[in-house]
């Protein structure tokens, strides 16, 4: 597997790196950017609410466009995030499916430059367009950043267009060239699997469950304590503002929590289920190989049980939320050192050869 | 590779494609309105109240509840797409491991993959005035999807037992 100068270990590495980099620029974004927003937004809402109380037009729409703005910072953070790791996760993927593309050796590496390209482009440039706004910009609502987003996507459609080119034209019976079929034949890879396949399972279930009992109860939710809240407002009852207020928090955080642990359970699972693949060319000890998995079948399933507990364990849950995802990011870090000691293996080989 | 890994991985990757096609589509042209929308009535709704209309803030913020389950129907469409199809096409390269016969398989196969179509677009035709059509749809995507996958990780641990 993963010859050298192929399209399948550039995907293989570029994908585990990117997974990586998402992973790590979550921790971060969660620490230093969710949390201290989510406090400034309250803080804001709070401030329109008395604003209301001084009938005070003005200060209302001031509020809200410092909210709009914290809302933007925060949304383009979480956009970066998720589409990192989901990149990560389609280069994967693309390298799982080389040896049935149906393409020469040279096309298959120019789609998985392309891939890369764009994957690489349109993370960074949604992080920016808080910053960049509509600077320069020739478009009234879109700015400079926003565009290389898009173009960073339109690269990685074209590149998966032709991949699924590549995969007719197999399935119509032409011959592909290179690429090596992975398999998940050892202990490794089973336990990879069948993980990754039931935290799956249990993403699906809770995402089913969530949707038929909370989604809408949530939102009507919402409107009846923002109803009471322009109520009290209005009557200048600045007390029951602030105790609405303390519900309104609490349903955002019970709202965003289950929203994070669907989201979170299903990443994790399907990273499970792609490092299965992987692990007979992950150049470790057998012993060793196996330790690795188990961090990241503990770390993998840590993590959404962690934040799910965090609505009622607080700080102690986000703890171990945090050490699950460090043991993730780890365990992942360890089999692409592997992976690379395998690719290195096998050009010395070559190299010798020659 | 057999009709149901060929199955598989194609719908995962044409889903995937039509996925990220809706993200660029929605981006460039609907997302920053929707937004602005639902911050606009959310303010509004503020407004009102300070102007001692709390009829008219309570309309204001009923439409707030509307623009946000449409943003939220948006999003979760294109995000649901990509990630079953990410899951059809990792299926599709460890479906040798899911030990049922190669007729079951491939209905398996079909009914994941019809799933992994059906339940992201009965989310987003929630939004439009086929609404009631939209929830059922989304209701049988959905059971399509977990039962199919509930039955393929019981094949995946049933090929576990001679180990």
């Amino acid at each position: 597997m993963f010859e050298s100068g192929g399209a399948q270990r550039l995907l293989a590495i570029g994908g585990m790196l990117l997974v990586i980099t998402g992973m790590i620029f979550g921790d971060i974004f969660a620490v230093f950017i969710l949390h201290p927003n989510n406090a400034l937004i309250g803080q804001a809402m709070y401030g329109a609410a008395q604003a209301v109380a001084e009938q005070d037009v003005t200060t209302i729409l001031e509020r809200f466009k410092t909210i709009g703005g914290l809302l933007e910072n925060r949304g383009t953070k979480v956009d970066a995030h998720s589409h990192i790791i989901q990149f990560g996760y389609l280069a994967f993927l693309l390298a799982l499916v080389q040896p049935y593309v149906a393409l020469s050796q040279q096309a298959r590496y120019r789609l998985a430059q392309l891939f890369l390209a764009g994957a690489v482009l349109l993370p960074p440039s949604v992080f920016l367009i808080y910053y960049v706004g509509l600077s320069y910009s020739p478009f009234q609502s879109i700015g400079w950043a926003s565009i290389a987003a898009d173009f960073g996507g339109l690269l990685v459609i074209l590149a998966c267009l032709g991949e699924l080119l590549g995969l007719c034209r197999y399935a119509m019976g032409y011959a592909s060239v290179g690429g090596q079929r992975l398999l998940c034949e050892s202990w490794e890879s089973k336990a990879l699997l069948r993980g990754g396949a039931l935290l799956l399972l249990t993403g699906f279930i809770f995402g089913a469950y969530y949707a038929a009992t909370h989604f809408s109860q949530l939102s009507l939710k919402e409107i009846s304590i923002l109803t009471l809240v322009l109520e009290n407002s209005a009557q200048q009852d600045m007390a029951a503002v602030g105790a609405a207020f303390t519900d309104y928090g609490m349903l955002m955080a019970e709202k965003a929590i289950k929203i994070a642990t669907h989201a979170h359970v299903n990443e994790v699972g399907m990273l499970l289920l792609l490092l299965a693949f992987i692990q007979p060319f992950v150049l470790w000890s057998d012993r060793w190989k196996k330790r690795w998995v188990c961090v990241a079948i503990v770390g993998a399933a840590g993590l959404p049980v962690s934040i799910f507990l965090e609505l009622k364990y607080g700080l102690l849950a986000g703890a171990f939320a945090d050490i699950s995802g460090l043991l993730l990011i780890v365990a992942l870090l360890a089999m692409l050192f592997g992976l690379l000691r395998h690719t290195g293996y096998l050009d010395t080989k070559e190299d010798n050869r020659g | 590779m057999d009709r149901s890994q060929r199955l598989l991985i194609i719908a995962g990757l044409s889903i995937a494609i039509v996925g990220m096609l809706y993200g660029l589509w929605y981006a460039v042209f609907d997302e920053h309105q929707t937004l602005e929308r639902l911050g606009g009535s959310l303010a509004n709704s503020f407004v009102e109240a300070a102007r001692g209309d709390l009829a008219g803030a309570g309309s204001e913020l009923e439409s707030y509840r509307q623009i946000g389950s449409e943003y939220a129907r948006e999003v979760h469409a294109h995000s649901h797409w990509i990630t079953l199809s990410m899951i059809l096409i990792v299926l599709g390269m460890a479906y040798e491991r899911v030990n049922y016969s190669a007729s079951f398989k491939f209905v398996l196969a079909s009914v994941l993959s019809a799933g992994a179509v059906v339940f992201p677009l009965g989310v987003l035709l929630q939004n439009f005035p086929l609404g009631m059509l939209g929830k059922l749809l989304a209701q049988i995507g959905s059971l399509a999807v977990i039962v199919s996958f509930l039955l393929i990780t019981l094949g995946l641990f049933k090929s576990a037992a001679p180990d």
